[in-house]
């Protein structure tokens, strides 16, 4: 069914509301990867099944006004924690930990008899937290553009449009010229959510500017960050929402093409695409003459084959051009030659899911959240150490303090916090003294860091801060294209250097090498990935020497998770030589005689443990 | 064209044009070292050695930016001295280290590099070097081990020979330089045309180094080893002894391969006129009674293997003229066939070629007459300068001596042969009537002569207008093929040479080779030509006597039958 004028986009999103107000209630089943992978779909099915058989199900098709309760496979609700999260509207009530047993009863005392069931609500300090906005997770948020992840029908273009979806894109087709949509978003003060944070209306205008005929817009859903999940959120909970700022991005700089690029690991996000773009075909607002505007625009999903660097622009378009996904020299830059040599805008999807927000409530108001330079909100994945993992969305300028311990909930197991890794392999860690700086791109560069895409690793005082290095450097340097010299050569360098160190192997010499090598792979390399790879090395350095000096100089892990450096050993007072560690060790590293105190050979020990598990007496010891 | 006036290390430099600031700073008279960038192949900035520092302190790499008016720029800040120390330090920790036994010892740019940035020693441990040596092919050897990753053999295969062979495969450390499927050279689409030796900055790509095979036949009492110099050679070879490029070398190069102890010494120049005489003979024939044009030369023998890997359908179109250095081993083996019971010994060929393809072709199975190879041994201009080098003979001092005769003497067509155009202008000194020197000149001016990439000619042929076009680099082969096929463009006769500049930038030349020299050595065999009595292939007085002696009722040694897929069929 093709929506031919901006009226009847109206008049359907009339029609639709009208619908959903009818839906007495609404049962959201979070189906984002996270509860997926919990079992959500199953308690999706029987949800439904159960109020099916009561007769009560509402359709999923909002055409027909048929009242009765919706139950749904929602986006990703974030407090992914305490998945498989099952939300009740209009109560706002939020069910953690669901499991399929549990449905029957959610059924009947919630949605039959209308009560809360307080034993799947979220509890803090002994107080029970029944509705989802009074959990302090969710309050210290303030939720954009993921306002309808885990609120509406992830797989649904009539909801999308219920709640004013395709509204912006309607409004920018009928009242403004491409160039004052470039100059709305560069007024907003938008900038790149991928990483690099370059202000995406001038990076619009600059493509408007360019006298191509062919033009492309490429949406950027390759996330690769360990640990971040913020896009792959978007994209599975709202995908129209990305896909219309893709369309208003075509509209404001003459391109009729959309791409958009999405890592192949993301295969809900995959199906969620291709799902919404057919239906935004269906309904007319992707192909020929959109909203009757005489504008055409098409978008097509390429999946990425699992490089991490086909995250960087010209390696991303490099890619989708079915060639090697390896970083090109610039210039051009992309804005002039980009995907097949033409001018193309690129994107990440929370970019393109902001446009639409600020199509629809100008530049001032965006302008009036966070810092003037840096505004608007950010989504961030936040795991780790922390008692509340889960993806957020905050002002920009929210500090690192809030976001750990009021909406993270604080450090799990009543640790110490010792660092938060931002920005992923790109970025740095920052310790206790960053704890009052505001997230925003200007802030964090300041210190050596970047918001890269938004992952947040919070880790306790267990953490060994070396072989979070060495986590990454493997990282970077398994991801590197291998094309130039610093970052293929210096990231393999570094990572033996790193692997030493965690092997009890390094010298006091290796942290200046160290230092000198990520010294000319930031300076010299290519790329974004090679020029950033040194961040967390050179970090970690700065605000942990001492634990890297214990390392070399002492051979001990002062976090006491360097597997090589822990010496195991029989405390001979307590040892009643009963010579089960010997029978237990694998290697043959205890030594004794029976009925006398045994003796642990270090040479020998591979540090496996098994000994400490087989004393009855508690006798040996990790120190 | 862009102008403006950069700073570099505080002098004024104006620019006009230059692409990248590493062209501008070059004009400097300041060389920054790079591995990866060749003016000729597209940029790809990867080795990161030509980095300079701005005047904010940041780096930025020369060769991918384009001046600016006033911009400034230190080429040689102790920041830019570490960032190149290190990367070649990089480098060197992951490369086969064993420089004395290198096939490109002396002539290797990481080893240049390391002596003149002084690196004295590396800090990281050596890396395994276990992968294994690729020989497969006869031209070209490939050695992983030593392999920098600067991408120039690919992209001068993709990029200028359209062959496209090798690639980049797997990520990180791991990357490396390989064929489709992990093939050998030897099972791929190769052509052997060997250029990718002649950018290879390390000994990772080299040329088969057959000096071991002549040592061993020149030694040998019951060998008569008969030696054919290519045109190209004599304007080159001198390159290996400090001489400029362009400079003519061939007695000394005689004079120096009788002292080698090569029994007789000889001109694949007079076999090039015999490939005029013949290839002629089929375009008039063809011309007259009407056949399937273009007719493409048959000369370049990485062309021909190109054309049998891409365009079987058009090996019909390729004349049947062998190469002039098969057309050579076959008249020589013809002449001393069955001279064995006479004086005991028999007959070697070795050719002296600035070619690597040609290797591949002696070997081909087809053009065995006899079950005996034409040719028995080539080797390239580089591996007699090692032979040259090894004996111990002063090069430069040696007094110029001729060639031997009867196969000693060549007419100016059959030498310029060596260069891109060569062929089509002695083919056309044939066709035309009026034998004079007017003609000559007038042929000079229908433009087959020159570096750029497709040429076009039209001449005036007993009323009838013949099409002319000559190529260089098998992309711009490609791309005349493509012409053709589509019927945009119609010609009569093609030349065709793999290598930029036809022969005198084949890989076996002195390396490295640049457009400039290319320009020299083109030079220099045109004034072979020039100072050359006989100007046609039909004057040369050896020609006929072949004719009517050896070649008598045996012409057809001098061809080989190609047959396209229809006939094939048929």
């Amino acid at each position: 069914m093709k929506i031919k004028t901006v009226r009847q986009l109206e008049e359907m999103g009339q029609l639709y509301a009208g619908a959903l107000k009818k839906q007495s209630q609404k049962v959201l089943i979070c189906a984002g990867t996270g509860c997926v992978a919990g079992g959500s779909i199953e308690i999706y099915q029987k949800i439904k099944q159960i109020v099916d058989k009561s007769g009560l199900l509402a359709s999923v098709e909002l055409a027909e006004e048929k009242e009765g309760i919706g139950v749904k496979r929602s986006g990703c609700h974030g407090f992914c924690e305490m998945g498989p999260l099952v939300r009740i509207e209009p109560q706002g009530y939020l069910y953690i930990n669901v499991k399929p047993q549990d449905c029957e009863e959610v059924v009947q005392t919630t949605l039959i008899e209308g009560k809360p069931v307080e034993r799947l609500m979220y509890s803090w300090e002994g107080k029970v937290y029944p509705t989802q906005e009074e959990i302090l997770f969710y309050k210290k948020q303030t939720r954009l553009v993921l306002e309808n992840c885990g609120h509406m029908d992830a797989e649904s273009i009539q909801e999308y449009i219920a709640k004013s979806g395709y509204k912006a894109l309607a409004g920018a087709l009928q009242t403004m010229e491409p160039d004052e949509i470039c100059k709305i978003v560069s007024d907003s003060n938008l900038r790149g959510r991928g990483g690099g944070g370059f202000p995406t209306g001038r990076k619009w205008s600059q493509v408007l500017a360019q006298k191509s005929k062919i033009k492309y817009v490429v949406c950027n859903g390759d996330e690769g960050d360990p640990g971040a999940f913020m896009d792959r959120s978007i994209m599975e909970g709202d995908p129209h929402r990305m896909i219309e700022g893709m369309i208003i991005a075509g509209y404001a700089t003459g391109a009729s093409e959309g791409y958009v690029y999405v890592r192949a690991e993301y295969p809900l996000a995959v199906e969620r695409l291709n799902t919404a773009v057919e239906q935004a075909r269906e309904y007319g607002l992707l192909g020929r003459d959109i909203l009757g505007s005489g504008f055409d625009f098409d978008v097509f999903i390429n999946q990425g084959a699992g490089a991490f660097v086909c995250g960087e622009g010209s390696a991303l378009t490099a890619s989708i051009e079915g060639k090697r996904g390896m970083p090109r020299v610039r210039p051009p830059r992309t804005t002039e030659a980009g995907l097949w040599g033409r001018p193309t805008v690129l994107n990440n999807v929370e970019t393109f899911a902001n446009v639409s927000l600020i199509i629809q409530n100008g530049s001032e108001w965006y302008k009036s959240m966070g810092p003037e330079k840096s505004p608007g909100t950010k989504a961030f994945a936040i795991t780790g150490n922390v008692n509340n993992t889960g993806l957020i969305e905050v002002p920009m300028g929210t500090t690192l303090r809030e976001v750990i311990f009021e909406i993270g909930g604080g450090i799990r197991d009543g640790n110490g916090f010792k660092a938060v890794q931002i920005g992923g392999p790109s970025g740095a860690c920052l310790t206790e003294e960053h704890l009052d700086l505001p997230l925003d791109f200007d802030s964090l560069k300041k210190v050596g860091a970047m918001i890269g895409s938004g992952g947040l690793v919070v880790m306790d005082e267990e953490t060994c801060m070396v072989e979070v290095a060495r986590f990454f450097m493997n990282f970077t340097q398994n991801e590197s294209c291998g094309k130039c010299v610093p970052c293929r050569e210096g990231t393999r360098r570094m990572q033996e250097i790193l692997e030493r160190i965690v092997e009890g192997k390094g010298m006091v010499k290796d942290l200046d090498l160290l230092y000198d090598i990520a010294d000319t792979v930031s300076s010299a390399s290519l790329c974004g990935l090679g020029k950033t790879a040194g961040n967390p090395v050179v970090s970690t350095l700065k605000y942990f020497k001492d634990e890297y000096l214990a390392h070399v100089v002492d051979k001990r892990c002062p976090a006491g998770s360097c597997q090589a450096l822990k010496i195991i050993t029989i405390d001979q007072d307590l040892c009643k030589g009963c010579s089960k560690c010997a029978r237990a060790c694998p290697v043959d590293a205890v030594k004794g005689k029976v009925r006398q105190p045994y003796r642990i050979n270090q040479d020998q020990c591979i540090k496996c443990g098994a000994c400490i598990e087989a004393c009855p007496f508690s006798a040996i010891k990790e120190v | 064209m862009k102008k403006g006036t950069m700073i570099i290390d505080g002098y004024k430099i104006a620019y006009e044009g230059e692409k990248n600031i590493l062209e501008v700073v070059r004009k400097a008279g300041i060389e920054l070292p790079t591995f990866c960038y060749h003016s000729e192949l597209s940029i790809y900035g990867a080795c990161r050695m030509c980095i300079v520092e701005d005047q904010w302190g940041g780096t930025i790499a020369s060769c991918s930016t384009p001046p600016k008016d006033g911009m400034v720029i230190y080429t040689n800040t102790p920041k830019i001295q570490k960032h190149r120390c290190m990367i070649l330090e990089l480098l060197l920790s992951n490369h086969h280290r064993d420089c004395t036994v290198c096939e490109k010892n002396g002539k290797c740019k990481l080893q240049d590099l390391a002596v003149r940035f002084g690196i004295k020693g590396i800090r990281f441990s050596a890396m395994p070097d276990n992968q294994e040596l690729d020989d497969s092919s006869a031209s070209i050897v490939r050695n992983p081990n030593k392999c920098i990753m600067c991408g120039d053999c690919i992209r001068m295969c993709e990029e200028v020979q359209g062959v496209g062979v090798l690639g980049l495969a797997y990520r990180g450390s791991k990357i490396k330089v390989t064929s489709a499927f992990n093939r050998q050279l030897a099972q791929v689409q190769c052509v052997n045309c060997g250029q990718c030796t002649a950018v290879c900055p390390t000994g990772a790509l080299h040329v088969k180094n057959e000096t071991k095979k002549v040592w061993d036949v020149l030694s040998n009492k019951n060998k008569r080893v008969v030696a054919q110099i290519a045109p190209a050679l004599r304007i080159a070879l001198g390159e290996e002894f400090g001489l400029e490029p362009g400079e003519i070398v061939t007695g000394k190069i005689v004079a120096a391969m009788r002292k080698l102890g090569f029994d007789e010494i000889y001109d694949t120049g007079i076999a090039a006129d015999l490939t005029v005489m013949e290839e002629t003979k089929e375009f008039t024939e063809k011309f007259k009674e009407g056949g399937t044009f273009p007719l493409f030369t048959s000369c370049c023998p990485a062309w021909v293997r190109y054309a049998e890997h891409k365009y079987p359908e058009l090996l019909c179109n390729i004349s049947s003229c062998r190469s002039p250095q098969q057309m050579f081993g076959a008249v020589i083996k013809e002449h001393y066939r069955n001279t064995r019971e006479i004086d005991g010994r028999d007959t070697v060929m070795v050719s002296i070629m600035p070619c690597t393809a040609k290797k591949f072709e002696a070997s081909r199975p087809e053009l065995e007459v006899h079950g005996e190879r034409d040719v028995d041994i080539v080797i390239t201009t580089q591996e007699l300068a090692f032979m040259i080098k090894e004996a111990g003979i002063v090069f430069n001092e040696l007094e110029a001596e001729s060639m031997d005769m009867p196969f000693g003497l060549a007419s100016g067509a059959g030498l310029i042969f060596g260069v891109t155009g060569g062929v089509a202008e002695a083919v056309l000194r044939r066709c035309y009537k009026q034998k004079t020197a007017k003609t000559l000149k007038e042929i000079i001016f229908t433009g087959v002569r020159g570096m750029e990439g497709i040429k076009e000619a039209e001449i005036d042929l007993e009323g009838r207008s013949m099409r002319v076009a000559v190529v260089h680099g098998l992309n711009n082969a490609q791309k005349i093929v493509k012409l053709i096929k589509s019927g945009e463009k119609q010609y009569d006769f093609v030349e065709v040479m793999a290598c930029p500049g036809g022969c005198i930038g084949g890989a076996g030349q002195p390396i490295p080779a640049s457009a400039g020299t290319k320009k020299l050595r083109a030079k220099g065999i045109y004034e072979v030509d020039r100072t050359s009595q006989i100007k046609r292939s039909e004057e040369n007085p050896m020609i006929m006597a072949l004719y009517n002696g050896i070649l008598q009722n045996k012409r057809h040694l001098l061809h080989v039958s190609r047959e396209c897929h229809a006939c094939k069929k048929e």
